[in-house]
This record gives C-alpha cells, sequence and structure tokens, in this order.
C-alpha cells in the first residue's frame, strides 16, 4: 500500500542531497522551452495516473521529478541489440521527456555519449568514484558469464562485461535490468545459449530490479526511475523481480480483443474475415493470457499501438525464457502438437510435449488458473 | 618511431566495436585493425526452430536497423518455400521500410555522427540573428532557425554547459582543430539536433501504425502482414501520410540544407576527403513501389569505374574466417557457411593514452585473429556497401530517382563527382538516399491505396510449394538494400525445422578484418593514410568510422555450433 507519509520524508531527504545542477530545474528548463507550469502539472499527473498511484499524489510527482536532477544515471551495454535504448529514446510527451533525459544526469551511456575510447572509459570510473552509492545503474543485455566471459570486452584494457557490470553494480544506489535480456538473459541466452549469456541478477548479490520487454516500452524505463525517486525503498515486486505496478495485470486481462475471446470469436488464419474484424488471436498463437505486462494498457509509441492491435498476437516478451517456451509464436501453447503444413509434425523434432487433447479455451482459462495461484504461492 | 592508437569503445554507434591504428613520426596511419569484442550466436539459436519464427529471432540481431533483419528473415522462409505475398503486404512492408531509412539516417546524422562534424560548445559564441542569416543560404524555408528559436537553444546550451556537468556530452573532442563550422553554423546544427528527437519519435510512429512498435515492430508473418484492420481504417492511413510529410518536411528543410552546408565547410578539410576505402561497390535492389516497380536497382561497380555496372551474381559470395574469431579458415558460400567459435584472446602491449602517454593495455593479435567479425567477399574481393555505394552504383546506371538529385547535390556544393568517394561522401549520400526516400516513399502508399479498392489480401497461405524441396530440403534467401547497405539472409529448411541460417550484414561487409591475402575491408583501408592532428584526441578516426554507420551487432553472427543436439529441445508448458 502506497505510504503518503513514506513520500513526504523521500522527498524532504531528496531535497537535502547535494545538487548536480543548482541553476535548473525542470520547471525553469520548461520555461526555456515554452512549456507552462500547468503543462507540467498536466504531464505530473500522467505519470501519477501511469503509477498508479491516487490523484492526490500528483504534486508529489511534480515534485519527484524536480529533484530528479540528483539522480546519476549509469547504462551499460551488455550482449544486446540496442534495442532498449532505442525505446528509452522513443520516450514520450516531446521536449518533457527528453528534458528527464537530460535530466538525470546520464554519465555514461555508449549510444548517445560523446566520448569515445579512453575518454568514454575514464567517464565510466569518474562516475563510479564521484557517485558511489548515489547512481542508479541500468543495464540493457544479457552478461556472457562463465567460461564464455570473454565474449565481451569492452575498453582499451579489455574488461569484460562481466566485470563491468559486477564492479558497477557494487556501487550503485539501485540496479534496473533494463529489457528481456537483462533480466532474463534473452535472445543470447536460449538454447543452446552459445556464450554462456546471464541475466543482471546471476552478476551481482544485491536485488535487481527487472524490467523486461523486448524491448520494455519507453514508459517503463522513465516510470521506474520516477519510482525510485519516490520511494526509497524498492518497488513492490512480482516472483520475477518485476515492478507490480507494470507487470502487476496479464496482457489479456485488458485486451481490446477479450470480448471476442469469452464469445469464442478467433482469427483462424491471418487475413482472413476474423482478421478484419478484430477477432480474438489465440489461436494464431497469441500469448497474451501468459504473459504479464502493461502493453494493453499503454501500448507504444506515445500509444500508437501495440502487437494485437496491429493484428499479430503476443509472444511473451517480458516473461523469463519466452524464446524457449512461448515458441513457435504463431501457434496456441495448447496445440504444441500441432499439425504443420509439411505434415510431419515439426514439433516431432522439437517437442516432445502434447497436450492437443485439451481444447483450446479449456487450455487459456486453466493457464491462468495456474499462473494466479502460483502468483499467490510465491508471493 | 612508430606508436598505436587504440579506440575502444567506439561510442555512437550499435554494438562493441575496438579501431587499433598504428601511426608514423608524423601521425600518419600505416596500419589499421578493426574488430567487434562482442559475439552472441543468433543464427545458432534460430537451428531446429519453426521457419516462422526465424524472423522473430533475427530481428534481435539489431534493435536500431529494428525492421531489417525482421523482414530479412520473413522474407528468406517465404523464398525457401515458394511463397508468395499479396501486393498489398509488399507495399505495406516498403511503408514501414521508409520510415525506417528516415528514422535511422537523421538519428545518424544528428545524434550519432554530428558531434563528429559540430563542435556544439562553439555554438556558444554564436550570434542568433547572423546564424538565422545564414539558413537562408541552404533552403528558402529554414526550418527552426529564426532568430528567436535559435537564441533559446543557444540559451538551453547555456544552462546545461555552466552546470558543469555534461552528462552524456562530457569528456568529447571539443575544440579539436578539424571542426570547419562556424559557430553560427554549429548553433543550427544545434537547434536540428534537438528537433531531431522530436522528428525520430514521429517517424517512428509511422512504422508502430503498421507495425504495432518501433523498435522491433510485430506485424510481420511469413506470407503477409498481420495489420489488415489498420490498412482499412482511412483514418490510419491519413495518420501514416501526415506524419510521413511532417518528417519529409525536417528532411528537405533541415537535414538536407545541414548537409550542403556542411560539405562546402569541409571541402578544404582533407581528413574526410579522397578515402574511398574499399573501391568496389555493391548494391541491391529494394523498395518496391508498384507492382513492376523499384526505388534503387542492384549492381556492382569494380575498382571505382563508374563506366560500368555489372549484375550481381550470388554464387559469388563467400564468408571466410582468417582473422576472425572462428575455427574454419576456408571461404564458403552462406548456404554451407560455418562457424565454430574459436576465441583466442587480446594480447598483452601498449598504446597511447588520452594523456599522451604510453601504457600498459590490451591489444589485437594482429598476426592471428582480432575479431568476431568474418570476412565476406565477391569474387575474393572485399565490397564497400552502404548509402555511398547505393546511390553511386544507382547514379552510374542512371536511375532517373537519383540521378538529378546527385547533380544538384554537386552543383550546391560545388564538388567534383570524384570528392564523393570519401568520409564526407559517404555521410553526403545518406542524407541523399534520405531525401530520395522520403520523396518517393508515399507513390508506394498511393499504390497501396489503389490497390485495395480492388483486393484486400493481405497475406498469403502458410503453404511451401513441394516443387522447391530438393533432397528433403528448402532453400531461400532475402538479398536487399537496409540502411547500412546490401544485407542477405541464408536459410535451409528441413523436417519442418530450420536446418542453417546465415545472415551476411551491411556492417560485416564494410568492417571486415584483412582476409587469407591480407586485405582489409573498408573500414580498415579508409584509415590508411589519415594524418591525426592530435594522438591524445582521435576524433578523424571516429569521424570516419561513423561515417559508415556502423552497427556491430548485426556484423557478430556465427553459425553451426558442432555437437548441439538441438532435437532435445522441449517446450515447458507450466512457464
Amino acid at each position: 500500500m502506497v505510504d503518503y507519509n513514506q513520500i513526504e520524508s523521500r522527498l524532504v531527504a531528496l531535497e537535502k542531497l547535494p545538487s548536480l545542477n543548482s541553476n535548473s530545474s525542470i520547471p525553469k528548463a520548461l520555461e526555456k522551452a515554452g512549456f507552462s507550469r500547468r503543462d507540467f502539472m498536466k504531464w505530473a499527473g500522467a505519470m501519477t495516473a501511469f503509477l498508479a498511484l491516487p490523484a492526490s499524489f500528483t504534486p508529489m510527482v511534480a515534485k519527484a521529478a524536480e529533484l530528479a536532477d540528483r539522480l546519476p544515471v549509469i547504462w551499460l551495454h551488455m550482449a544486446e541489440c540496442t534495442g532498449c535504448s532505442e525505446s528509452l529514446l522513443r520516450s514520450d510527451t516531446p521536449t518533457i521527456d527528453s528534458l528527464i533525459f537530460d535530466y538525470i544526469s546520464l554519465e555514461y551511456h555508449e549510444t548517445v555519449m560523446a566520448a569515445a575510447g579512453w575518454q568514454a572509459e575514464e567517464n565510466l570510473e569518474n562516475a563510479i568514484e564521484k557517485y558511489k552509492g548515489q547512481y542508479v545503474l541500468m543495464v540493457e543485455g544479457g552478461i556472457p558469464c562463465g567460461d564464455k566471459e570473454h565474449y565481451l570486452t569492452i575498453g582499451p584494457h579489455a574488461k569484460t562485461g562481466y566485470e563491468l557490470s559486477k564492479k558497477a553494480s557494487e556501487n550503485a544506489y539501485a540496479i534496473l535490468a533494463i529489457g528481456t535480456c537483462s533480466s532474463f538473459g534473452g535472445i543470447q541466452a536460449a538454447r543452446p545459449n552459445p556464450s554462456n549469456a546471464q541475466p543482471l541478477s546471476k552478476v551481482t548479490d544485491k536485488t535487481v530490479i527487472n524490467v523486461p520487454g523486448c524491448p520494455p516500452s519507453e514508459k517503463n524505463i522513465v516510470g521506474n526511475v520516477l519510482q525510485l525517486l519516490l520511494f526509497k525503498e524498492l518497488p513492490a515486486l512480482d516472483v520475477y523481480n518485476r515492478p507490480k505496478w507494470a507487470y502487476g495485470l496479464r496482457i489479456h486481462d485488458l485486451c481490446e480483443r477479450r470480448g471476442h475471446f469469452d464469445a469464442g470469436e478467433f482469427v483462424q488464419s491471418f487475413g482472413d474475415e476474423g482478421a478484419k474484424n478484430g477477432y480474438c488471436l489465440y489461436k494464431v498463437g497469441c500469448k497474451g493470457p501468459y504473459t504479464f505486462n502493461n502493453c494493453s494498457r499503454e501500448r507504444f509509441n506515445q500509444h500508437t499501438s501495440w502487437p494485437i492491435q496491429a493484428g499479430h498476437g503476443c509472444i511473451g516478451c517480458s516473461e523469463p525464457n519466452f524464446w524457449d517456451n512461448m515458441g513457435p509464436f504463431e501457434e496456441p501453447l495448447a496445440s504444441h502438437k500441432f499439425d504443420t503444413v509439411f505434415g510431419l509434425g515439426a514439433d516431432s523434432v522439437s517437442d516432445k510435449i502434447g497436450i492437443g487433447v485439451l481444447t483450446l479455451t479449456g487450455v487459456a482459462i486453466a493457464a491462468h488458473a495456474v499462473i494466479a495461484s502460483m502468483k499467490k504461492n510465491e508471493e | 618511431m612508430s606508436q598505436k592508437i587504440i579506440v575502444d569503445p567506439i561510442t555512437r554507434i550499435e554494438g562493441h566495436l575496438r579501431v587499433e591504428v598504428v601511426v608514423d613520426d608524423d601521425n600518419i596511419v600505416k596500419e589499421a585493425y578493426a574488430g567487434s569484442t562482442l559475439w552472441r550466436g543468433i543464427e545458432t539459436i534460430v537451428k531446429g526452430r519453426d521457419p516462422r519464427d526465424a524472423g522473430f529471432m533475427t530481428q534481435r540481431i539489431c534493435g536500431v536497423c529494428t525492421f531489417s533483419h525482421y523482414k530479412a528473415g520473413i522474407v528468406a522462409v517465404e523464398n525457401a518455400l515458394g511463397i508468395i505475398p499479396p501486393l498489398n503486404a509488399l507495399l505495406t512492408r516498403t511503408l514501414m521500410n521508409a520510415a525506417l531509412f528516415l528514422h535511422d539516417h537523421i538519428v545518424h546524422f544528428y545524434q550519432l555522427h554530428g558531434l563528429d562534424w559540430a563542435d556544439v560548445v562553439s555554438a556558444l559564441s554564436a550570434d542568433p540573428k547572423k546564424a538565422s542569416d545564414e539558413a537562408f543560404k541552404y533552403t528558402s524555408n529554414p526550418y527552426a532557425t529564426g532568430a528567436d528559436k535559435l537564441l533559446e537553444v543557444q540559451q538551453r546550451l547555456k544552462i546545461f554547459v555552466d552546470k558543469g556537468n555534461l552528462g552524456p556530452f562530457a569528456n568529447a573532442y571539443y575544440g579539436h582543430p578539424t571542426y570547419r563550422l562556424t559557430p553560427e553554423e554549429n548553433l543550427i546544427v544545434l537547434s536540428h539536433y534537438l528537433e531531431c528527437l522530436r522528428i525520430q519519435r514521429i517517424i517512428a510512429q509511422c512504422m508502430a501504425i503498421f507495425g504495432a512498435k518501433n523498435p522491433h515492430p510485430q506485424s510481420l508473418t511469413v506470407g503477409g502482414v498481420t495489420c489488415v484492420m489498420d490498412l482499412l481504417n482511412p483514418s490510419r492511413m491519413g495518420e501514416y501520410m501526415s506524419k510521413f510529410q511532417e518528417v519529409q518536411d525536417f528532411v528537405n528543410h533541415a537535414y538536407y540544407p545541414d548537409l550542403v552546408m556542411a560539405g562546402k565547410a569541409y571541402a578544404n578539410e582533407a581528413s574526410v576527403l579522397n578515402d574511398i576505402g574499399v573501391n568496389n561497390l555493391f548494391t541491391f535492389q529494394e523498395f518496391q513501389l508498384g507492382k513492376n516497380e523499384w526505388l534503387f536497382e542492384s549492381g556492382i561497380i569494380k575498382n571505382g569505374d563508374l563506366s560500368k555496372v555489372y549484375e550481381v551474381d550470388e554464387n559469388k559470395i563467400t564468408e571466410e574466417a582468417t582473422h576472425s574469431w572462428y575455427v574454419d579458415n576456408e571461404p564458403l558460400h552462406p548456404y554451407d557457411g560455418k562457424t565454430n567459435p574459436n576465441y583466442t584472446g587480446l594480447i598483452d602491449g601498449d598504446s597511447i593514452d588520452h594523456h599522451g602517454n604510453k601504457v600498459n593495455s590490451k591489444v589485437f593479435d594482429t598476426k592471428g585473429k582480432y575479431s568476431w567479425i568474418k570476412a565476406p567477399r565477391y569474387e575474393g574481393n572485399p565490397m564497400q556497401v552502404g548509402p555511398l555505394a547505393n546511390i553511386v552504383v544507382n547514379y552510374a546506371k542512371g536511375n532517373k530517382n537519383v540521378v538529378g538529385v546527385v547533380d544538384e547535390f554537386l552543383k550546391e556544393t560545388g564538388l567534383p563527382l570524384d570528392a564523393v568517394f570519401s568520409t564526407l561522401g559517404r555521410t553526403a549520400m545518406r542524407c541523399l538516399e534520405a531525401k530520395i526516400v522520403a520523396n518517393n516513399a508515399l507513390r508506394a502508399f498511393d499504390n497501396l491505396v489503389e490497390n485495395l479498392k480492388v483486393d484486400q489480401t493481405t497475406c498469403a497461405p502458410y503453404t511451401p510449394d513441394t516443387s522447391k524441396m530438393v533432397n528433403g530440403e528448402y532453400r531461400g534467401r532475402y538479398m536487399g538494400h537496409v540502411p547500412r547497405g546490401t544485407l542477405s539472409h541464408w536459410c535451409r529448411i528441413k523436417n519442418g525445422v530450420i536446418e542453417n541460417w546465415q545472415a551476411v550484414v551491411p556492417s560485416t561487409w564494410n568492417a571486415s578484418p584483412k582476409d587469407a591475402n591480407g586485405i582489409g575491408g573498408s573500414y580498415e583501408q579508409c584509415l590508411i593514410g589519415l594524418k591525426i592532428a592530435d594522438v591524445k584526441q582521435p576524433l578523424e578516426i571516429i569521424r570516419k568510422i561513423h561515417s559508415y554507420d556502423p552497427c556491430i551487432a548485426c556484423a557478430v553472427h556465427v553459425m553451426d555450433t558442432k555437437g548441439n543436439n538441438l532435437s532435445e529441445y522441449k517446450v515447458n508448458i507450466n512457464l
């Protein structure tokens, strides 16, 4: 339960921290950029709703954003595709979030930083030293580990990704694993995991907040930074260390096609009449019933769309090991013993578990029950 | 006495890249080596999977060119199985691709490459009024460069600099002697740098309209596209068109004029001229605009000779690994590619650091293996790919979509055609490519609208053409042009699952290490002979490397780790 007093005392404590930026604040910078106080409060209100807090918290969210410049951020790139950084760059509400982007004092981020080579290495070392115990560490990508640790080296001293992320973790105020790769290992950790890639939580003993998704939406990235500012303690997490405010519901729970699921109206093949009418995508492989994320509420790219709106099922990208557990992505989990167009059953090779006897809807409902009870038991 | 300079990490790129050069007493580069220091192994991971999953997995090769490998993975399977998507699907893919090209190119120019050309701190001393007048020299309708606007941008920069903590802009090569823009010109670029942060969100929305999200769209499927509701919704179509036009305006009135401005300013800067790198140019047909109409054509130019353009012969492509961290060295066609990792590591050595001191470092074993990137070759020769290759080949072929735009650029900058073969040229041709895409892609939109009136099919059934099967196996490939150059994916499908997969990607061609003959790729070749003004700030090196828009996660690919029994993979239904 949200504790109003806790936030208030957290804000008081933050105000006492030495400012990195004494001449500037978000409201001042907004003014320069032509935004009014009212615009700012509107944005804070939206963020409040987004974090699932009561409206009375809006002034506090605003206050937290004003204090956000006191939060240095170090962002490391491990074994990854840079999609999470790209997602961060899509951060919405123009100018305001790019301000937040400047504003968190991004000390190290290879995709955007101006320095290279020795100068870049120096920036990282300086930041870890100068902001010891104060910075937020955000890590993108799986981490090659064990005897494959050297499959990633960075810098003129060729430090391994494992060494760098371990060291940066030791001195961090909080640690966020951004994306499915750093949260759960991701694509490179999928069978047979040739580089022995591991999640960040295997590298450090400290608590890692997982922000999975391939990539996570820009809102889930920015929202988590704000969450850290509001609460001195870590946000409430689920069994996979995902913040509940973002990952508390299944995709299926708020899906715009849910009515068709309940009515038994399914797309049978892509492009058919059901597809034109927006029927449920379960039979063409949607993993929405098994996937915890807020896509169906928040969507992507400033609410432009999300996979189910574009007629493709969810692939389950915020779940651990989804690459191995959820495929084939265009077949329902229920019919893993599927008849393929090749006539022999592709999963006679790839999958020895057959549960084709269950009816489609029955499985989806059963999966709901299993997931729900599992969550309860593990909490 | 020669000394070594290491740049690692090369920042403002995708992925992990290291460059080492050896300079002589005059600081002239005598030897150059480029290598990637990360291996992920996605092609290995794809094996044994359902062919329809391959596109989703290859997509994760890169989140920057976030549509290219998705489309390539889907098309390679379609090609193998003989599945032909309907025209509506092909044109929708073109529209998504156009959004990707514009996104990649504008973000590359301003956010990734811009700081190599523009010294933003210098903009603090600019006169905003003069800068506003300056902008009119390059376009009659300048973008976000009114005096008031520029004053506001300058004040915003001042606040940032005054606070003494430059964050991501700290420790750069400000004040470097090879910067050529005036304070006023720098201020114009800075204003567009900030505008571009907004514009890139809009063009990403264009992709998301048909693609669900960006990065990593999710609406392609083997046989077509899934976004049928969006295509049949006129307001959705209008949304794409109007957002696209807003970005088109930015390309024509900010990006292109800035490029002409930079072209003129750098026309006398030796470190960005006359460095063609590899002078064999390779490009492939892309952007289907109508039933039988394409924006760019395929072709090959050998040894910089523009008088003859050769047709592409796919059988002449091979990859080898003499200096790459893999076991098998011999050149193999991608259908038969082998890639068993064999990491031999970096070795102890020394180099010059950012204080000018000689210090212990880890260095490439240049006699042995030194990169995760393999060496693709065409007829045994390295090739340069990318916007430069694409525009020059199409210019030489007389492609009417291209010729006029190139001629106009040369006229406006006063540069000779030869000047295109350079770092400046690579950066300029990327802009021209963006301009050509921006001003032509809506032809695909118009044709899509026309076609939807008579045909609403968006997806062909997933039914293999069994006549394509040979010895129980299907073979297929995607080949095309993506923002960084020529991309190909090659697959074999057997027993209903992926038997083998190889991606030969643009950055692999350009960033290739040396081959068995000691010949390096274009990154390495273009650095030879470069004079470094200040070994403590090797700006010239990163400017040259950035001109290729490196995408290294793409380049680091792999294969067949022997001995993995892929058939044992199980699906865990219980999560």
